[in-house]
């Protein structure tokens, strides 16, 4: 910690809980709207240490974005209501001015966002759009710039970087564009990157590159990541913890051994039977979640997950009543669910996993 | 393109009265004097070609746009150098050199309006965007709807009244001083129907950069570039705006290639002898190679605009670019 950051945690008493990279705790990020108060985020703690990889986990609307634009600050200064705390190698990002969250945007946290085509500006060259992301943190030379974002789509895995550095965004591929755009990401040496649904616009055979990429890249850095996706395929491959979201709220975290060995919450198992598999008969259906996701103005009463819940009469009528607590069940596990640990264990042991793995 | 525009304008002015039973000697009759007897007007109609064929009418006008014509101005043989637009039927001139002697008015006027407006249409609409819903966007819109409604004689008219006649500062209508000749008198004569023309096209282009900045702000690349941590000033201007720009661009060569061809209602307001000025009285006097050859500068400008603006467009959008 700085000088600078411990006299200020010193005035306003506020310090860090762990001496994690990047520590959430109870962030709610609300919008007023004439229709009610959208609560995308609301009460989200988690914590992630560098060189290491969280996935985030949940359906369209379940406040994966909303968490990822919120920590990077972007929600600043627009009408979101934000509260909790995110801090960031020590410094108190929520409460810190919009101008210091800038500077800190770029340099030391990123982002890779969805859709390479649409989060590039079509009317500037890849180079320039990376030499820009460059400079507005170093004070160098446009020459200067423009070798490091050459150097950069190198590593990235571009061929001929000296020559696609002049390209216009709608002259890569996909894939391509998704390697420049993680170039540019990664141009300031990042200590935190937020890759949202990097895979999902791309071809299926590009993802797994695109993926293989991220890993080692990460690696190079040693940098926090936090992947935020749908799809469960994409955290198995590079997360050491998985969070899952429903509803703005943590419904499960873990290990990625205990969210795909041992889940105990009901959603966390619809995902895993809606997730295709090699390994399962081509003619056993996949097992989508009934019903659709819950609306943020409205939340369902008590466990927002249980209209879609087929196990509610096992939690003695208070699903909807009572919001359940996120609980530790065994060494960092974390779920929230009414039904007891004894019952979530036994249902997955007897009826869930033998239905994902019947061959 | 241009060649049609000769074609109807021509047919307008010299076929329709024929189908409509005008004989030669009809056509001739008005551009002779009013005592003029039957004789006379026979001549008048052989002078000015009426008896050809219509065909002939209109080869010998084409022919003299590329290599110059003779015309008998009744009084002796005169040499019309190309490109000739013809001769006035009434004041028995050649159209080109007046043409010529206009078009520095209403481009002085036309460039003033259009940085004016420009500036201020730009300018106005990317606040109202940035602050929708505010009292300065709805008031800013607002006066964009009035400016869109009034017309020139309107706002140009109450203008005069105002600043020219009761408070005495800008310069009453119809002074103009060539630019060459004195820069400042050159602009405080044209600094009212500067403003009342680009308060009428200011306000479609603010209206048309505000949708167009609310379009661009919401997308994507708004958000990386503000992830990259770029400050707010640089996301509005370089990336939001260069993003609206593109039907700006669009509009505004279209608009200005028109207003080339004459601001007939801002040059009659404000009587400033312009290139519409004289179409108005080219069409009043019914003086056909006056209309005629207005009417292909005009369509000449149009056409020019047009394809400065194509050129342009590729400028603009990387993606529009030949590979």
């Amino acid at each position: 910690m700085t000088e600078k950051t411990a006299a200020r945690d010193a005035a306003t008493g506020k310090a860090p809980t762990t001496d994690a990279f990047l520590e959430v705790n109870d962030l709610r990020i609300h919008f007023p709207t004439d229709d009610g108060l959208v609560k995308s985020v609301d009460g989200l703690s988690f914590r992630l240490d560098r060189g290491k990889t969280l996935g985030i986990v949940g359906e369209s609307g379940s406040g994966k974005s909303v968490t990822s634009l919120g920590i990077l600050g972007l929600h600043k200064g627009g009408r979101a209501r934000i509260s909790g705390e995110i801090w960031l190698d020590g410094e108190e990002l929520v409460s810190a001015s919009a101008e210091h969250v800038r500077r800190l945007r770029g340099k030391k946290m990123a982002m890779i966002f969805q859709d390479p085509l649409s989060a590039m500006h079509p009317y500037y060259t890849v180079g320039a759009q990376i030499i820009e992301a460059y400079r507005v943190h170093n004070n160098v030379s446009k020459k200067v710039a423009r070798k490091h974002a050459i150097d950069m789509l190198g590593r990235v895995g571009i061929p001929q970087p000296d020559k696609r550095v002049d390209n216009y965004p709608h002259e890569f591929s996909g894939g391509m564009r998704q390697r420049a755009m993680i170039a540019m990401a990664l141009c300031c040496d990042p200590e935190l990157l937020i890759a949202d649904e990097p895979t999902t616009a791309l071809d299926v055979t590009v993802q797994a590159q695109i993926l293989d990429l991220m890993r080692d890249l990460q690696r190079d850095f040693n940098a926090a990541l936090i992947i935020i996706t749908h799809d469960l395929g994409v955290v198995a491959e590079l997360a050491d913890d998985i969070l899952v979201m429903y509803g703005g709220k943590c419904v499960e975290y873990g290990s990625a051994e205990d969210i795909f060995e041992r889940p105990e919450h009901p959603y966390t198992w619809g995902l895993l039977g809606s997730m295709p598999r090699l390994d399962r008969e081509p003619t056993e259906r996949l097992m989508p979640i009934k019903g659709t996701p819950p609306s943020l103005i409205n939340v369902p009463p008590g466990c927002a997950f249980h209209p879609r819940c087929a196990y509610i009469d096992r939690t003695d009528g208070k699903s909807n009543t009572v919001v359940p607590e996120l609980v530790e069940t065994e060494g960092g596990h974390l779920v929230r669910c009414h039904m007891s640990r004894q019952d979530r264990r036994e249902i997955w042991e007897n009826e869930i996993r033998p239905s994902l793995e019947s061959v | 393109m241009l060649v049609v525009v000769s074609m109807v304008t021509f047919a307008i002015f010299f076929v329709v009265p024929r189908l409509a039973g005008a004989t030669a000697f009809d056509m001739a009759n008005r551009y002779v004097g009013r005592a003029a007897d039957a004789e006379m007007v026979a001549a008048q109609a052989e002078r000015l070609g009426f008896n050809d064929p219509l065909v002939v009418q209109y080869g010998r006008w084409i022919a003299g746009v590329f290599t110059g014509a003779e015309y008998d101005t009744g009084a002796g043989v005169e040499q019309c150098p190309a490109p000739c637009f013809g001769y006035s039927f009434i004041t028995r001139q050649p159209v080109w050199p007046d043409l010529l002697d206009r078009i520095p008015v209403t481009l002085s006027l036309a460039l003033g309006a259009a940085v004016l407006w420009l500036v201020g249409g730009i300018a106005t609409g990317v606040l109202s965007a940035l602050r929708r819903g505010s009292l300065f966007d709805r008031a800013a819109m607002g006066i964009a709807l009035a400016g869109v409604s009034l017309p020139i004689f309107f706002t140009g008219i109450a203008s005069l009244v105002l600043f020219s006649y009761t408070l005495g500062i800008t310069a009453p209508g119809g002074s103009y001083t060539p630019f060459t000749e004195n820069p400042v008198q050159w602009a405080y004569n044209l600094i009212l129907p500067w403003v009342t023309l680009a308060f009428l096209y200011a306000a479609a282009y603010a209206r048309l950069t505000r949708a167009g900045m609310l379009e661009t702000m919401g997308e994507d690349y708004i958000r990386t570039a503000r992830a990259k941590g770029l400050p707010e000033s640089k996301v509005i201007a370089k990336h939001g705006l260069r993003g609206a720009l593109t039907p700006i661009v669009t509009i505004f060569g279209l608009d200005f290639g028109l207003l080339l061809g004459g601001a007939v209602l801002t040059e009659s307001t404000f009587s400033l002898n312009g290139v519409g000025k004289y179409a108005v009285n080219a069409i009043v006097k019914n003086d056909l190679p006056q209309i005629l050859g207005v009417t292909m500068l005009a369509a000449f400008f149009v056409v020019i605009a047009n394809l400065i603006v194509d050129l342009l467009y590729a400028v603009v959008d990387p993606r529009v670019r030949l590979s």
